[in-house]
């Protein structure tokens, strides 16, 4: 499993590199490229935040906690500081929700 | 004249050096030793040896993919799934591999080779940002922020592999919030970089959309698969009318 995951993770980092000096990708396949970062983020934040055990269901403390990660990430835009911001907002939401139980 | 020569020669020098490297590394340390420490943490909390997690993290070194595999095989996934999951998850390193390449094509094979197989988010976004501004990457400064990186990312997952053991409850701590964190932080970081909000909210929202249909209706790695597929049509779509 991890060999094969290691290699199938090896080759999109290295094959561009050594390949892009000789062929040129058609412009909508490098416009269609572009977009894959921005997709590749949404969904996989849409299963952690609203998919559970196969099904739609939106857990609202990662909503919430959510909430101030994404204005960190704005306003500092530093990647540390928000995922440092995503674990206090979920770390004190819990403790809240403690006191309050 | 000579002298002014000299100096600035030694300083494009120095400014390209293994060094120089590992020092533009530094403000990305803090991100792999916290990202990576939660990963060594959930790698021994998933049943991993200490040994399997350092090889999990020379070999595949890729943050997302790690917790997605440590997770996967607790939830007993075939390891087609996982290698299929892991690929669709990785698969951002081929845009990234792809625009760093014309500043590297003056290098011989196999150093592209190590350049490519140590390419992380952190330190696509550093060189990015660096070589924006000359027309040549140099090899010794992007060997010494690869392995900065890289030996940073061992020590943080070892160190979540040891302590892990120590820390029963991780959520206490807010650990497991740290995946989806780093997902809104690239996220967040790659939308103010492009500027394009209106096409790329409307791929967000698309991807978000097809993801939970895609995982709900079929599986977790065909819904990633199909909502990446579906959302960047849309997003080329979109763009053709605009």
């Amino acid at each position: 499993m991890l060999l094969g995951a290691s290699l199938v993770t090896l080759i999109p980092r290295v094959l561009p590199l050594l390949v892009l000096s000789r062929i040129r990708l058609p412009e909508w396949a490098l416009r269609w490229l572009q977009h894959i970062p921005i997709a590749v983020m949404s969904a996989l934040l849409a299963q952690e935040l609203l998919v559970s055990n196969g099904s739609f269901s939106p857990s609202s403390a990662g909503l919430i906690a959510a909430l101030p990660v994404f204005a960190v990430a704005y306003f500092t835009r530093s990647l540390l500081a928000t995922v440092a911001a995503g674990m206090v907002a979920m770390a004190v939401l819990r403790h809240v929700s403690w006191f309050a139980a | 004249m000579r002298e002014n020569e000299a100096a600035l020669d030694h300083r494009v020098r120095s400014d390209e050096s293994f060094m120089q490297g590992v020092k533009d590394c530094l403000p990305t340390v803090l991100g792999y030793l916290s990202i990576g420490f939660a990963a060594g943490v959930v790698e021994k909390t998933s049943g991993m040896s200490l040994a399997e997690i350092v090889l999990m993290s020379l070999l595949l070194y890729a943050g997302s993919a790690q917790f997605i595999a440590a997770g996967m095989m607790v939830a007993g996934n075939p390891a087609t799934a996982i290698i299929f999951t892991v690929f669709f998850v990785n698969l951002r390193h081929l845009l990234m591999s792809a625009a760093i390449a014309p500043y590297f094509r003056h290098l011989p094979f196999w150093k592209n080779v190590s350049i490519g197989a140590l390419l992380t988010d952190e330190t696509f976004g550093v060189a990015a940002t660096r070589l924006s501004r000359k027309s040549k990457g140099s090899y010794q400064w992007m060997s010494g922020l690869n392995l900065t990186g890289y030996i940073n990312w061992l020590i943080a997952n070892v160190a979540g592999g040891i302590f892990g053991q120590w820390i029963t409850a991780p959520e206490k701590f807010g650990l497991d919030f740290a995946l989806p964190a780093m997902f809104i932080g690239l996220f967040m970081l790659q939308l103010i970089e492009r500027s394009k909000y209106g096409v790329d909210l409307l791929v967000a929202i698309s991807a978000v959309v097809m993801a939970v249909a895609g995982t709900v209706y079929v599986s977790e790695s065909a819904g990633v698969l199909i909502a990446i597929i579906i959302a960047a049509s849309i997003g080329v779509w979109v763009e053709k009318w605009k």
